[in-house]
C-alpha cells in the first residue's frame, strides 16, 4: 500500500465516486451556511422543487452582514434584514439547524462550528466562505466554496471537487515573545506570496505548530487562503482532543473516547510524500504587519517597506498602485506611523484567546484619544467568557467599548465601516482596496500589536509592552 | 435543468493588466445582499469604476469606450480572495463569457466554471504580448474554440492550447447541469452512508 498523507486518507475515503478524468464526487460531513451566500442556493433547490438531502447535516448561523450594536431591534438595512429573514424562512422550511441573530449561541460560523462541537477531527466540511479552512485545526479537510456548489451540497450532500495537490509547511524552533500565531502565519504568506500555494492543500506540522493552542491553530489554518491554498489542516493531537473533551456535548458523539481512539489514527504516514514541502524557523519570525493591499504584502514589523514586489520586480504598476493606495512609499519605515482605527474579532482572531491577549497589553493603561476602535467578539459564547473573566470590565477601564458579535468590520457589510482614507491596524484577514470600507486602509497585526497600536496611536513594536512587563515582573 | 452552452466566441477584447485583482474589487462585500443572481454587472469593479461622489471614473477601462466585448483579459492572479460566487455573477451579468489571465484563484476557477464562464489560462509572455495588442490596437480579436481548446489572437495568429477539465468541458459544451448529474447518483450516495455507518 502507499504511504498516504492525512490529507489523502480523508479525501479517499469521502470519494462517493471518482469520474474518469473529472472531479470526484466528494462526500461532506459537515456543512455550515450563512446568510450572504445561501439565498440563491435554496432559490436553486426551489425552482427545482426538490428538499434539502441531509437536513441534519447544515448548520447555519447569521454573521456577514449583521449589526453588532443593538442587535435586539430590527436590522435597519433593508437588504440585509431580507437576507437574515431569509435565511430564518429557509432553515425553518427545510428543517435546519439555525443559530442566527439573538440565538444565544450566534457567532460567526468559524467561531461557533468548533466551539459547538460541530468540527470534529477526521470530517470533510464546507460552507459558502472562503475561511472554512478554519476547521483544518482540527484534522479536517474544510475548504470554502461557492454558491453553485452550496446548492450541490443541499441537494445531495456532496460536491464535485477536483483533488488538489499536497503541500507541508514545517515549522521548527521556538517563537520569541510577542509573536503569535498571527505572525507565523502572515510570515509564511509573505515569504510564498497570496498566491504561492493556489492548487494545494496545505498541511501545517512541526514543534512550532504543535505547541500551539487550538485557537491557535485556527487562526494559522484560517489563513491558508491568503496563501491562495484551498485549505490548510493540522493532524489531530492531544492538545485538540483536550478541547474537545471541554465541550459539555459534541453532536452526535456518545462515547468520547472510542472517538479519541480513532482520531489518534489521523496522522501521515510515516513516509508519506508531499507534491511540495517548504521549512520554515519559528524562531526567526518577529512580529508582522501587513503594508499593502494583498495579504502577501507583509514584514516584520520594525522593517522597512521593500523598494520591490514578491517577483523582485521593482515597481511594477500593480505594486505602486498598491502602495498609493496606502498612501505608502518604497523604503518607508512603518513604525511611529499614526493610525485611526483598530478592529479586533473576525474568524481570524475573534476567539477568547485573542482578547485574552490584547488585554495583555491594555490593562491598566488608556487608549489613545486619536483611536477608534472597534472590539467585536466572534460568538455570544465567547462575550460571555470575556464577561466572565472581567474583560468587559476591564476593556472598558481602559476605554474600549465591546460590541455584540459578527462578521463586521473585517468585510464591512454593516456599518461598521472605516472611513475613506484612514489606517486601521487590524486583526482580520484581507486588507485588499475597499475591503473594511470605501478607500479604508487596512494594515493587518496580530491582536498584540492591534493594542500597542490602541495605545499609542500609532505603529507600534508589541515587544515593547510585553519586554517592559517582563521588567516588572522580576 | 439545462444551462447556457459555451462551443466557440470571437470578440475583442477589455484589457485589465492588474495582479492580484481580488473579489473584493470585482464586487465589493457591500453590494452582497441581494438574494438572486441577476443585476450584480452594474456594479461589477464598483468602486474603480466609480469616482467616490458616485461619477464615471474616466480613467478605468470598462468606461473607455475603445475597449469593448465579451472576453475580460486580467492579469496573474485574478479572483483571489472571497469564495462569493457573486463575482463570477457580476462579470457574466456585465456580458463577459470569457477571462483570461495566466493563473487564477482556485475557488473562482471553480464558480466560474460553474457559471458558464470559461477561464482561460494561458503564459505570462503570451499575456503580457496580448495586453501590448490591445493597447495599441483595440479592436484587436480573440477566437476561443472550446471543442479545440484553442485561444488564438486573430491579428498575429498567435495560438495556443488551453487546458479544461474534460468534465467541466463536456458540461460547457452540452449546457449540462451538475446538480442533475449529482442528483442521479443518489443511490449510490446512499449506499456510501450506508456503508460508512456500519
Amino acid at each position: 500500500m502507499n504511504a498516504k498523507t492525512l490529507f489523502d486518507k480523508i479525501w479517499d475515503s469521502h470519494v462517493v465516486r471518482s469520474i474518469k478524468d473529472g472531479p470526484d464526487v466528494l462526500y461532506i460531513d459537515r456543512h455550515y451556511i450563512h446568510e450572504v451566500t445561501s439565498p440563491q442556493a435554496f432559490n436553486g433547490l426551489k425552482d427545482r422543487g426538490i428538499p434539502v438531502f441531509r437536513p441534519g447535516k447544515t448548520i447555519a448561523t447569521a454573521d456577514h452582514n449583521i449589526p453588532t450594536k443593538d442587535q435586539h431591534l430590527a436590522i435597519r438595512d433593508l437588504l440585509s434584514r431580507n437576507q437574515v429573514e431569509r435565511l430564518n424562512e429557509n432553515c425553518q422550511k427545510y428543517g435546519i439547524e439555525l443559530f442566527g441573530l439573538n440565538h444565544p449561541k450566534n457567532g460567526i460560523v468559524h467561531v461557533i462550528g468548533p466551539e459547538l462541537g460541530y468540527t470534529l477531527p477526521g470530517m470533510t466540511i464546507v460552507c459558502g466562505d472562503s475561511h472554512t479552512s478554519t476547521h483544518g485545526a482540527f484534522g479536517t479537510i474544510a475548504f470554502g466554496i461557492g454558491t453553485s456548489e452550496v446548492e450541490m451540497v443541499l441537494a445531495t450532500q456532496c460536491i464535485l471537487q477536483p483533488k488538489p495537490k499536497s503541500m507541508r509547511i514545517t515549522l521548527e524552533g521556538e517563537l520569541h515573545k510577542g509573536v503569535t500565531s498571527k505572525d507565523i502565519v502572515m510570515y509564511i504568506i509573505s515569504r510564498i506570496s497570496a498566491s504561492g500555494a493556489t492548487g494545494y492543500f496545505v498541511e501545517y506540522a512541526g514543534s512550532a505548530i504543535s505547541s500551539l493552542s487550538m485557537e491557535s491553530r485556527m487562526t494559522i489554518c484560517n489563513m491558508s487562503i491568503e496563501m491562495g491554498a484551498r485549505g490548510g489542516l493540522i493532524a489531530p493531537d492531544e492538545t485538540t482532543f483536550e478541547y474537545l473533551g471541554k465541550i459539555p456535548s459534541i453532536p452526535g458523539i456518545e462515547n468520547l473516547k472510542s472517538s479519541v481512539n480513532e482520531w489518534k489514527k489521523l496522522q501521515d504516514d510515516p513516509k508519506a510524500i508531499f507534491d511540495k514541502d517548504l521549512k520554515f524557523d519559528a524562531g526567526l519570525i518577529k512580529p508582522m504587519i501587513t503594508y499593502g493591499t494583498n495579504p502577501g504584502m507583509g514584514m516584520a514589523i520594525d522593517d522597512s517597506i521593500p523598494l520591490t514586489d514578491n517577483n523582485g520586480n521593482n515597481a511594477s504598476a500593480s505594486f505602486l498602485k498598491s502602495l498609493d493606495y496606502m498612501g505608502f512609499k518604497p523604503g518607508m519605515k512603518l513604525l511611529g506611523h499614526p493610525i485611526d482605527y483598530v478592529f479586533v474579532g473576525s474568524c481570524t482572531n475573534g476567539r477568547i484567546e485573542d482578547f485574552r491577549a490584547f488585554a495583555k497589553i491594555i490593562k491598566g493603561r488608556k487608549k489613545a484619544e486619536n483611536i477608534t476602535a472597534l472590539i467585536v467578539p466572534g460568538s455570544k459564547k465567547v462575550e460571555e467568557q470575556m464577561a466572565a473573566e472581567g474583560l468587559i470590565e476591564l476593556y472598558k477601564s481602559a476605554g474600549f467599548e465591546v460590541r455584540q458579535p459578527g462578521c463586521s468590520s473585517c468585510l464591512a457589510m454593516n456599518e461598521d465601516k472605516i472611513p475613506q482614507g484612514k489606517y486601521a491596524v487590524s486583526t482580520s484577514n484581507r486588507n485588499f482596496e475597499g475591503r473594511q470600507g470605501p478607500g479604508a486602509r487596512t494594515l493587518l497585526a496580530s491582536p498584540l500589536t492591534a493594542a500597542a497600536a490602541a495605545i499609542t496611536g500609532r505603529i507600534t513594536d508589541p515587544r515593547e509592552f510585553i519586554n517592559e512587563e517582563q521588567k516588572v515582573k522580576k | 435543468m439545462p444551462k447556457v452552452k459555451f462551443i466557440t466566441l470571437e470578440s475583442t477584447c477589455v484589457p485589465l493588466p492588474f495582479e492580484n485583482v481580488d473579489t473584493d474589487q470585482i464586487i465589493p462585500a457591500r453590494f452582497l445582499s441581494a438574494t438572486s443572481r441577476q443585476g450584480f454587472g452594474d456594479n461589477l469593479f464598483r468602486d474603480w469604476r466609480y469616482t467616490k461622489t458616485g461619477e464615471k471614473n474616466s480613467d478605468f477601462v470598462l468606461n473607455n469606450p475603445d475597449f469593448t466585448g465579451k472576453v475580460l483579459v486580467a492579469g496573474k492572479n485574478f479572483g483571489s480572495g472571497s469564495s462569493r460566487e457573486h463575482a463570477v455573477w457580476a462579470i457574466f451579468d456585465y456580458g463577459f463569457r470569457a477571462v483570461v489571465s495566466s493563473f487564477f484563484a482556485d475557488i473562482f476557477m471553480n464558480n466560474a466554471l460553474n457559471n458558464g464562464l470559461l477561464p482561460i489560462v494561458i503564459s505570462d509572455d503570451l499575456l503580457k504580448k496580448l495586453h501590448a495588442l490591445i493597447q495599441k490596437n483595440p479592436d484587436t480579436k480573440v477566437k476561443i474554440d472550446l471543442e479545440k481548446q484553442t485561444f488564438t489572437i486573430a491579428s498575429t495568429g498567435d495560438s495556443v492550447n488551453f487546458d479544461i477539465n474534460p468534465y467541466k468541458k463536456e458540461c460547457l459544451l452540452k449546457g449540462l447541469d451538475d446538480i442533475d448529474f449529482l442528483l442521479s447518483m443518489k443511490s449510490l450516495i446512499t449506499s456510501y452512508e450506508n456503508n460508512k455507518s456500519q
